[in-house]
């Protein structure tokens, strides 16, 4: 039970690939069954055929040599018995084929499923999930995890169930033949998967120390690569040297440990295997030189011995793996079982135009409180500015209105034109608050998908409109490819400024009545920030326009200015008022102004 | 081309496959243990059908069991013989992959230490990783192992041709007959296999990269409500993915039956001829069976060959982008006589630098980036004292950083020179010239490691106290004190950890602590609020004071206090003077000044 809680979205997915994994592993066992039977005809055709050894044979050789003509003709034309091994040896390759096949579409269909789903539920988790987990090793588990889990059921899985099947039948057919062979042959089995069980579970943490290695080298590499100014800039060349030396020489050195471990694994398997067809051999010309065993009853032997002896081996190293795979298994299960973002069904879409209050809002992260008991209101189609340092709580007001973190009960109230915000349609919400964030994703796609992701207009004079309004049109078109230009690690490389800049224009596109700049110009020269203010006023006009920032300069043309300091509210006026004051605002102001330098000391 | 570049393609570095030759020569010994070893092992194995022959021949046919025991003895004996020599191959085929691997990697890193930072402007991060650490492991693992598992295939094959021939020439031919047929089809499956495993691959990283940009930019999607279209352009990428795999599950699902039926084809038609050759009392019982033992054995050895061969040609791709990497021209780089007097970046003779007074000169200097149309700086002048604090002020794009790019010398100007106290920058070397400077660029880039580890990055032999110092200086000690371990707090990758803010005050404090001669800050503490940055404003002063720098910022309260301010436009210097002097002239820089504040 508990497994199907935690896997159950596993199970769930893979379930509907339950009938290609069945015709897997029906058409594996015929084509098993098939295997077998070509050494038989192989078998048959040396002794009863060829050795004449029939007449002393009653049964299913006899028989069959009585069917197909008699011993005589079947002499006269070998052909058939050759062409019925090539019979024999097609049924299995088509069998095998068939199961293969299945088993991939099957396996590479629940894949797809499982990175889809993933890539849905991370896109839905809260952002407090994501804060909590780090975007690396989110990546991982979407990525190497699911390939291992691939990995377990396109091979692992089926492997074991394949191994099995095989030696059960190689071992039956070998007792119905000659009880006193099949158990020389039998004995070295457990051996043969003893061993490997226990060589493979060395073999996998050998390996993983490697991994861990060359993980850390692969970071050297990294870090060294993305710091290339700053490695230039002091002149650390041969430091960094040095540190990818000890790095790489440490990975060299697991590598050999390693191999020696493997040469021994893989030889002694080898020994092992060698020493189990020995076995039979010896026993078996022991038994056939007195006459107890059949010279095609011999061969038979020594082809099935050779025939089980390395799936046997290798099934030890799969089960040692497969530890591996249920740890990755779990990691994947953990993300599809945290709850994502929900609404009520029905949830209310009014009109967001209204003045937006805050009212004694609180609120921490964990147990770091972020607002204490923050109070004011915007004005429906007028222009708030928040001015507040680093940690103030700017940012946790933009989030919890757009309901990006969840404001809980009991800790104040946030509306929009009365209605509170956790009443109102999550998306809905979000599609009508145009947010700029300080430090904006871009995608990697052109610069024209960029902006126009959100509003789908497919107007290219749309999106220059709205990219003149944010200054970046001149930027755009400076680039050879203008518009069309890919934006990320296969394309250009944006500045910060630029990219709030695109993403200043992406928000403009969509035409909001609340439009939030979350300290979103921090990364532009006074000047550009100027002139995007000055065209704002334009194209934003009758929106609800919140404007955060550290700089009083952006601020001060705002029909309102709430100073945050430490989470709570310190001052509320306008730019005249507030210099008036002689609080915060104007010392902030007198600072950036550097009037400062003029009474300081400096 | 520069006359660097021209040099470093004299110097003739070996060229495709000839980058392996320096790192293969050490290695005599262990290719020859892994040769003989090789040749022991396949011997060994070959000779196996021979003991089911004698054991035919000698026991069963003969109804006696005479001398089983010391049979099994000299079997025993091969068997362990054949089973020593493999780990021994093992062992030394992964020690000569473990040789040239790190090698390879070395010489790639050491490279891209050289290389100009021009480069990296247009090669991303992924791209040169994906050189350093899997191309270079590809083709070590080729050599290692593809090369002594070839020899292998091919001793065994032969060895057992030699010994099919000595057995029944007539049978050997038939058996022979058959191998190129299954050799072509191996190559003609395995040809679309490493195509379609490409395609694969490629996919594959488009997915690493879609996932990385939704969880990176989750934010964003939540705040735009793109979740759904991101979910559907996921779903075409993952489509693709599914066409392809299965593709090559399928290539791969009709490679192995078709070969093990080819296999089963072989024994089919040996036991025809055979039987037909045995019945007329024309071939022994004994030399049947071990003919059907090889014709099991022999495809596997076929398949491998094939598949190798193949490989290989895959593999030459790596060798030709790793060589390209290892012959990347220096655009940038220091004149063997220079060299010989400073000593390089991995050797320096510290003992031959002059100390730096601190005067930076820029003559005449014509500068574009590499295909570029129009110049960033033309006929770009500038005298800075020793002692001296200039600020550049100017619009994104007005040449700004290309001035720091050069006093760095992360690029070099086309026309014009660089002077550092007097002389041309290219007379000494670069590591003498960046040590002399302190750069504090505006990406703060931090490694991974404690905050001290990074400050300590200016100098590397530095105190905790001497670290400390440098901190308080830069106000980065309030950093630290808000972290619960302080200094020895881990800042993360890229000092994720941290906000852009405190990486800038760590970054700052990494340069005091470097204590250079020359100051250069690019946007140096654009992101610290404006309380801090007031805060730190009287400290940096005092950092600077006695010492040339290059400020440039977009914060009026820097710039003020500079003895120099230069207005850029267009790559020239529109106006220069003191704050108060700029302000009494009322053009650009006081129609900004007024715009800003007084509006």
């Amino acid at each position: 039970m508990v497994i199907n809680m935690r896997f159950g979205s596993l199970i769930e997915l893979a379930s509907g690939c339950k009938r290609r994994f069945a015709a897997a592993i029906l058409a594996s066992v015929a084509g098993l069954i098939m295997s077998f039977l070509t050494p038989q005809v192989v078998g048959f055709t040396v002794d009863t055929v060829l050795g004449g050894a029939a007449a002393a044979r009653a049964g299913v050789s006899g028989w069959l040599a009585e069917t197909l003509g008699g011993v005589e003709r079947l002499r006269s034309s070998l052909i058939i018995c050759a062409l019925g091994v090539a019979a024999c040896a097609a049924a299995a390759a088509a069998f095998n084929y068939i199961s293969r096949s299945q088993l991939a579409i099957g396996t590479e269909r629940f894949i797809k499923r499982l990175r889809d789903r993933l890539f849905s539920h991370t896109q839905r988790l809260p952002l407090e999930w994501h804060a909590k987990n780090m975007t690396g090793d989110v990546v991982q588990r979407c990525t190497s995890d699911v390939e291992t889990a691939r990995r377990f059921v396109s091979e692992q899985f089926i492997e074991v169930i394949h191994t099995v099947i095989l030696a059960a039948i190689a071992l039956a057919v070998m007792f119905g033949m000659n009880a006193t062979l099949a158990v020389a042959a039998a004995v070295f089995m457990p051996v043969i998967l003893g061993y490997s069980l226990f060589f493979g579970a060395r073999v996998s943490r050998r390996f993983r120390l490697c991994d861990e290695a060359e993980g850390e080298l692969m970071a050297t590499v990294q870090e060294n690569l993305t710091g290339v100014r700053v490695v230039r800039a002091f002149g650390r060349e041969k430091f960094e040297l040095d540190r990818f030396d000890i790095r790489n020489d440490a990975l060299a050195e697991k590598w050999i440990k390693l191999g020696l471990t493997l040469g021994v694994y893989w030889s002694l398997g080898d020994v092992i295997s060698a020493a189990a067809v020995l076995a039979v051999t010896a026993a078996g010309a022991y038994l056939a030189a007195s006459g107890r065993l059949s010279l095609g009853d011999f061969l038979i032997f020594l082809y099935y011995t050779l025939m089980i002896s390395g799936p046997v081996r290798q099934l030890g190293r799969t089960l040692s793996e497969m530890s591996k795979a249920v740890v990755s298994l779990r990691r994947v299960a953990d993300i599809l079982n945290a709850p994502v973002e929900t609404d009520e069904t029905g949830a209310p879409r009014p009109p967001l135009d209204g003045d937006i209050v805050f009212d004694s809002v609180s609120f921490a992260y964990g147990r770091q409180p972020a607002l204490r008991g923050v109070s004011f209101t915007a004005r429906g189609g007028a222009v708030l500015g928040i001015l507040g340092a680093t940690g103030a709580g700017k940012s946790t007001v933009t989030y919890l209105l757009s309901r990006l973190y969840e404001l809980p009960e009991g800790c104040g109230s946030i509306t929009i034109g009365g209605v509170d915000v956790r009443r109102i349609d999550r998306q809905y919400l979000r599609r009508n608050i145009g947010l700029v964030l300080q430090e904006p994703a871009l995608f990697s796609k052109t610069i024209f998908e960029n902006i126009d992701i959100a509003s789908r207009t497919g107007r290219l004079d749309a999106a220059r409109k709205s990219a003149r309004a944010a200054a970046i049109d001149s930027d755009i078109t400076a680039f050879k490819d203008g518009y069309d230009t890919l934006v990320g690690e296969r394309g250009v490389t944006l500045s910060g400024g630029q990219k709030q800049r695109v993403a200043i224009a992406r928000a403009l596109m969509l035409g909001a009545p609340v439009i939030v700049f979350d300290d979103s110009m921090s990364s532009l020269d006074m000047r550009t920030d100027a002139l995007i203010r000055e065209s704002l006023r334009r194209s934003t006009r009758g929106a609800t326009v919140i404007m955060i920032s550290h700089r009083v300069s952006t601020l001060m043309t705002a029909d309102s200015i709430v100073v945050l300091d430490g989470g709570r509210v310190a001052e509320t006026g306008t730019h005249g008022e507030l210099l008036k004051k002689n609080g915060i605002y104007r010392r902030v102001y007198d600072m950036q102004s550097a009037r400062s330098g003029e009474d300081g000391p400096s | 081309m520069s006359a660097a570049a021209t040099r470093a393609s004299e110097a003739g570095s070996p060229q495709g496959w000839g980058i392996l030759k320096p790192h293969i020569g050490k290695l005599k010994k262990h290719i020859a243990i892994v040769i003989t070893a090789m040749l022991v092992s396949s011997v060994a194995e070959a000779a196996y059908p021979l003991f089911t022959r004698y054991a035919v021949r000698e026991f069963i046919e003969k109804e006696t069991t005479e001398g089983i025991a010391a049979y099994v003895m000299v079997c025993a004996a091969v068997i362990i013989a054949g089973g020593a020599a493999s780990v021994l191959w093992t062992l030394h085929s992964i020690t000569v992959e473990m040789r040239v691997g790190p090698a390879l990697k070395r010489d790639c890193f050491a490279r891209l230490q050289t290389l100009p930072v021009q480069y990296y402007a247009s090669n991303s991060v992924g791209y040169l990783l994906a050189r350093v650490m899997s191309d270079t492991d590809r083709i070590s693992g080729s050599i290692a192992w593809g090369v002594s598992g070839m020899l292998f295939s091919v001793c065994y094959v032969a060895g057992a041709i030699a010994f099919m021939f000595a057995l029944d020439a007539r049978l050997a031919l038939l058996l022979m007959a058959l191998l190129p047929v299954a050799a072509g089809v191996v190559w003609l499956f395995q040809r679309k296999i490493i195509v379609v495993n490409r395609r694969i691959r490629h996919v594959n990283s488009r997915i690493s990269g879609a996932y990385n940009d939704s969880i990176t930019g989750v934010k964003t999607s939540k705040s735009l409500v793109i979740e759904d279209k991101n979910s559907a352009e996921f779903e075409e990428i993952t489509a693709e993915m599914y066409r392809e795999s299965v593709r090559l599950a399928t290539l791969r699902a009709m490679l192995i039956p078709l070969v093990s039926f080819l296999g089963s084809l072989a024994v089919g038609a040996v036991l025809y001829r055979g039987g037909v050759l045995q019945r007329d009392g024309l071939l022994g019982f004994e030399v049947l069976s071990a003919f059907i033992s090889y014709a099991v054995g022999i495809i596997e050895p076929i398949m491998q060959l094939t598949r190798m061969i193949t490989d290989f040609v895959s593999v030459k791709a790596c060798v030709e982008r790793v060589s390209a990497l290892l012959n990347e021209p220096l655009t940038i780089s220091d004149t063997p006589e220079v060299t010989e007097k400073y000593g390089g970046i991995f050797d320096p003779r510290r003992d031959n630098w002059e100390p730096v007074e601190g005067r930076v000169t820029f003559e005449n200097v014509y500068f574009r980036y590499p295909g570029g149309d129009r110049y960033v700086l033309e006929d770009f002048s500038l005298d800075i004292p020793a002692g001296t604090t200039v600020a550049i002020v100017g619009e994104t794009g007005a040449g700004k950083s290309t001035i720091v790019n050069l006093a760095c010398r992360f690029y070099e100007p086309e026309r014009g020179r660089v002077l550092i106290d007097g002389r041309n920058c290219r007379e000494r070397s670069q590591l003498w010239l960046r040590s002399s400077l302190g750069c504090v660029l505006q990406d703060p880039h931090l490694f991974s490691g404690t905050i001290a580890d990074n400050i300590r990055y200016g100098k590397l032999d530095a105190t905790d106290r001497e670290v400390e110092r440098a901190a308080r200086l830069a106000s980065a000690d309030a950093v630290a004190a808000r972290l619960e371990n302080g200094y020895g707090t881990q800042v993360g990758e890229g000092g994720d950890m941290l906000s852009t803010g405190e990486k800038q005050l760590v970054s700052l404090a990494r340069a005091v602590l470097a204590d250079p001669a020359i100051f250069v800050l690019d946007e140096a503490t654009s992101s610290i609020d404006a309380e801090t940055e007031a805060l730190i404003q009287n400290a940096i002063s005092n950092i600077l004071r006695g010492r040339t720098s290059i400020v440039i910022a977009h914060r009026l309260s820097t710039i003020r206090r500079a003895d120099v301010i230069l207005v850029v436009d267009k790559g020239k210097i529109v106006e220069r003077g003191t704050h108060a002097e700029l302000m009494e002239l009322g053009g650009r820089y006081g129609r900004l000044y007024t715009s800003i504040l007084l509006k």
